[in-house]
């Protein structure tokens, strides 16, 4: 057997995460042990998306939210840094300080030194600062991590208003987060235009028009010629910027901008030093000197990413990079792969502006054509770069409408021939998507999966949503770009092959659980007669009634066993307990919390002895009650109601349990009480009718004992208060809850946790989960936060009150059952012999408790 | 009064069946699963679901495809028309119906029915 090799990996950025992702779904772990030494303090995240930061803080963005990798043979260590390279030991030195979370070295806060067969260098690139006067006062800034918008943000709470020195991609996100921060926002560009590599004149044109209607002034033409400040006894800071007229001399008239907050983004450069400390061969502008294997002239040495230059060009996209990760573990694989190039392509949206750039966009090409249409009014330019002969599309550049973008550039890359009138590509009434796409397309550039790739998740793997392509390809997956072109494949395909995408309950309703929601909502139906009358054919089934059953318990509730919905029920709700293989029902009192008393325990202990029930703890801390035949159920349920238990709902697609772990209270680590809030929050939302069921779960402090995150609400305690999570799930395809909101009071929490529930129960899709709700939802968890916590609809106090009104409606089920004789008469096996037991029900004893028997089947086929 | 051939056996008023729903009565040692549907009409099938052998499909929806009204198995939610037994969902399955007839009110089931 041959020893495992040791790879170190360099950089735990996005391109560093890739490479360790690809070299465990690949099996390259099978043989090699993967380290991966990251200098920031927390785990990969997007820094695509950085600026969302302001709004969903850090954990939204992480690439590796836990922090570790699944897979034991690859190691994360945080915070430290590689201070050196040795070829012929092939070692690396590390330097941890002592404040590392570490318990991977031996030795925190020393240094360690670390053998590789295999070094992946993927230390990214550095913001590029230019030599300007007074660059280095307090208040100017980089913005590449975490750490620097956390620092802009400190900054900004004090000043009135900022400058981003570069008016290229980044310069425009750092912009758009000076605006979110409430500054009087300036970009300063010396280009003649903005994003002078992407965009051509016109483009560049439409989009200052666009930006300034944002209230962001732009300077283009302009060089900074100092930045001003103040000096006082703790240094110097920002005033403002001394700008000068691009290509005038020194001495030239200037203008003087005011700015407490200066943001540097006039490019990166590759981060080659330490490569260039062990005598690695570096690209005259920059970056590791690479091969098409991203091999460096050292075989044991690679270099991907930002940090790399293959062939001598170095690529500052994330896609490159990701492709340059996947050509190293294909090349340690023995693979064929090549980096040979990467389509620099861009698409964006900036301040809320589309803006796409593709191809040969500047028309370099000999005898190229341009076609263009401007619509300065709204505001849209569209350019396409066309061969000579006019057959084939070469490049373009879309400002203010890039909805074309997804059929254009897969046919710059595929070569596809254009239609006769290529201009009706651009023109608005253009429906360009119509267009066929080449199934060797690339549709998600960042992952580069391509249209083929698409409708092999959609024929063979099952795929039918955006979500599920998601989630097997990953298209769509990084930049989100791509999203509405995977949605029109997915669609495209569905109606070629005749599949009406039809989105109705089922044959006797064409409207969506939503719709049908909101029209029980509007004439205020109470019975499904009138509703299917009213809206829909023939007389339901187990699909639309019990959909209908739960829309009605949602906006009454009424007791779901009153004439007019008994007979919609489902089959566990009809006998408020849950059907097992044998036609019996097991029974689930409620446990608030997961907290009972030893006098509670001893009553369900007695119960399930003196009926001979099958006890079982369930994964929600409750007690699960198995082998009661139906007309048990109401003498059992006295029993309970009697001792003071209650329904656990556990038979309903409606809240189950809010899992705890013990908390403050008890445990030394525990910042808050988490037994208390989560009792509280089950008996505030117990009963509570909703599209699938739903679980929460809330922890007392960050170890997160009670598995919050895989709850559909889950609720972690933080020092100030609590972090809410939303769309979790366990079951087969797990989900993991994201942070909707941090540092809450329990009065904030509860008003949006309101607000989350019923914004679901009215929106969701029948039996669709809060992670596949959000999923679809358009925009996303941004969109849920944007109606919960910003109710940026206007419905926050209308959730609420809906939901104040299911509070104060709640009785229980069963003691309300249990009161009334019309409700108990269903509770009969046999109507014409209420004494006699079903004598198809059988059990045999297997470890001291019962055990159904099968029925005996009696055989399927047409009777003789 | 209507003349009822002697097999018949009383089962339940009429009005004990729920509209769109269903009871099981003992018959002759058997489980049979009593129907009425929308309309008012009354239905008698095996009540043991042939696909989990629980003796069930008394306490399924009752509702309807295309024309057929039919019960849904609480069990695995296959639907049978109410009218042969036939399992809607899989052609080689179909549930025992049985004769049966409302007299003064009351809910008689008969002898199990041959079906062309």
């Amino acid at each position: 057997m041959t020893k495992r090799q040791r790879i170190v990996v360099v950089g735990h950025g996005m391109v560093g995460h890739r490479f360790a992702q690809a070299a465990v779904e690949r099996g390259l772990t099978e043989t090699h042990d993967v380290l991966v030494i990251g200098e920031e303090p927390r785990a990969a995240y997007d820094r695509v998306a950085l600026t969302s930061w302001f709004g969903s803080g850090s954990d939204a963005l992480s690439l590796l939210p836990g922090g570790e990798y699944d897979n034991p043979r690859v190691r994360l260590v945080l915070d430290s840094v590689v201070t050196e390279i040795d070829r012929v030991a092939r070692t690396v030195t590390v330097v941890s300080p002592p404040s590392a979370v570490d318990d991977l070295l031996a030795n925190p806060g020393a240094v360690t030194v670390h053998e590789y067969d295999v070094l992946v260098l993927a230390t990214g690139a550095a913001p590029f600062v230019p030599p300007v006067e007074g660059r280095g006062k307090d208040g100017c800034f980089v913005y590449r991590t975490i750490e620097d918008l956390e620092a802009i943000r400190a900054a900004s709470a004090a000043a009135t208003s900022g400058v981003v020195i570069g008016g290229g991609l980044l310069g425009l996100e750092a912009a758009n987060a000076l605006v979110q921060l409430g500054l009087d926002t300036h970009v300063v560009e010396m280009a003649p235009r903005l994003m002078p590599v992407q965009l051509d004149g016109a483009a560049g044109a439409t989009l200052v028009r666009h930006i300034e209607r944002l209230g962001v002034s732009v300077h283009t033409g302009m060089v900074t010629e100092a930045i001003l400040g103040t000096h006082s006894a703790g240094g110097s800071s920002v005033t403002g910027l001394r700008l000068r007229q691009a290509g005038t001399e020194e001495g030239a008239p200037t203008q003087v901008v005011d700015a407490q907050v200066v943001v540097f983004s006039a490019g990166i450069r590759p981060r080659d030093a330490l490569a260039r400390e062990c005598d690695l061969e570096v690209a005259p502008r920059g970056g590791v000197l690479v091969d098409e294997q991203c091999r460096t002239a050292d075989p044991h040495v690679f270099a991907i990413g930002e940090c790399a230059a293959p062939g001598g060009t170095m690529y500052g996209l994330v896609a490159p990079g990701y492709a340059m990760a996947e050509v190293v573990v294909d090349a340690l694989l023995d693979g064929p792969g090549a980096f040979t190039g990467a389509d620099m392509s861009t698409k964006l949206k900036l301040l809320g502006i589309d803006v796409a750039s593709f191809g040969d966009a500047f028309a370099t090409t000999d005898g190229a054509l341009e076609l263009t249409y401007a619509d300065a009014v709204a505001g849209v330019y569209k350019k396409l770069v066309v061969s000579d002969d006019g057959r084939r599309l070469l490049g373009g550049i879309l400002v203010g409408d890039a909805s074309a973008y997804g059929v254009l550039r897969p046919m710059v890359s595929s070569g596809l021939a254009l239609p006769d009138n290529p201009e009706q590509l651009i023109l608005p009434a253009s429906s360009g998507v119509q267009l066929g796409m080449p199934d060797e397309a690339q549709v998600c550039s960042c992952n580069d999966v391509t249209k083929a790739d698409i409708l092999h998740a959609v024929t063979e793997q099952g795929c039918e949503t955006v979500a599920d392509v998601k989630q097997c390809t990953r298209a769509g997956s990084t930049c989100g770009s791509c999203v509405a072109t995977v949605k029109n494949v997915i669609e495209d395909h569905f109606a070629s092959v005749g599949k009406v995408v039809d989105k109705g309950l089922c044959e006797h309703f064409r409207l969506t659980r939503q719709e049908l929601f909101d029209v029980v909502a509007v004439h205020g139906y109470r019975r499904f007669d009138d509703i299917v009358a009213a809206h829909g054919t023939g007389r339901g089934c187990d699909v639309c009634k019990p959909a209908i059953a739960s829309i009605l318990a949602s906006q009454t509730s009424t007791h779901i066993l009153e004439p007019a919905t008994a007979e919609l029920q489902d089959t566990n709700d009809a006998y408020l307990a849950n059907i097992q293989r044998n036609g019996t029902y097991s029974v689930v009192p409620r446990i608030p919390g997961g907290e009972i008393t030893p006098d509670k325990l001893i009553v369900i202990g007695e119960v399930a002895r003196d009926y001979g029930l099958y006890t079982k703890i369930t994964g929600g801390q409750r007690i699960d009650l198995f082998g009661a035949r139906m007309e048990q159920l109401p003498e059992i349920w006295r029993r309970l109601v009697e001792a003071g238990f209650e329904s656990g709902h556990a038979y309903g697609k409606s809240l189950r349990t809010v899992k705890s772990c013990v908390g403050s209270t008890w445990c030394r680590f525990g910042v808050q009480d988490s037994v208390g809030l989560a009792i509280a929050l089950e008996l505030r939302y117990r009963g509570l009718r909703s599209p699938h069921k739903l679980k929460g779960g809330v922890s007392g402090c960050a170890r997160e004992c009670a598995e919050a995150r895989g709850k559909d609400f889950g609720v972690i305690a933080t020092e100030k208060g609590w972090n809410l999570y939303v769309g979790g799930n366990g079951g087969a395809t797990p989900a993991h809850a994201k942070l909707l909101a941090g540092d809450l009071s329990t009065e904030t929490l509860v008003s949006y946790l309101d607000r989350f529930l019923m914004y679901y129960v009215r929106t969701a899709d029948r039996l669709q989960r809060t992670s596949t709700w959000i999923d679809q939802l358009d925009g996303g968890l941004d969109r849920v936060r944007s109606v919960v916590v910003d109710d940026s609809l206007g419905l926050g106090a209308e959730l609420e009150a809906e939901m104040a009104r299911h509070v104060g409606g709640y009785e229980d089920e069963w003691r309300a059952t249990l009161e009334d004789p019309s409700k108990l008469a269903r509770f009969v096996t046999f109507v014409n012999a209420p004494d006699t037991p079903d004598p198809s029900i059988a059990f045999t004893t297997e470890r001291d408790q019962i055990q159904p028997i099968a029925p005996a089947r009696i055989p399927v086929g047409a009777p003789a | 009064m209507t003349a009822v051939a002697v097999s018949l056996t009383p089962v339940c008023a009429v009005d004990a069946v729920p509209l769109e729903g269903g009871v099981a009565a003992l018959v002759d040692g058997s489980a049979v699963a009593v129907f009425r549907s929308f309309d008012g009409e009354v239905f008698a099938l095996s009540n043991v679901d042939p696909f989990s052998g629980a003796s069930v499909l008394s306490r399924g929806i009752v509702g309807s495809r295309g024309d057929a009204p039919v019960v849904s198995s609480p069990m695995y939610k296959q639907a049978f028309d109410l009218r042969t037994g036939a399992c809607l969902d899989d052609a080689t399955v179909r549930v025992t119906t049985y004769d049966v007839a409302v007299v003064d009110g009351v809910v008689h089931v008969g002898p199990t029915r041959e079906v062309a």
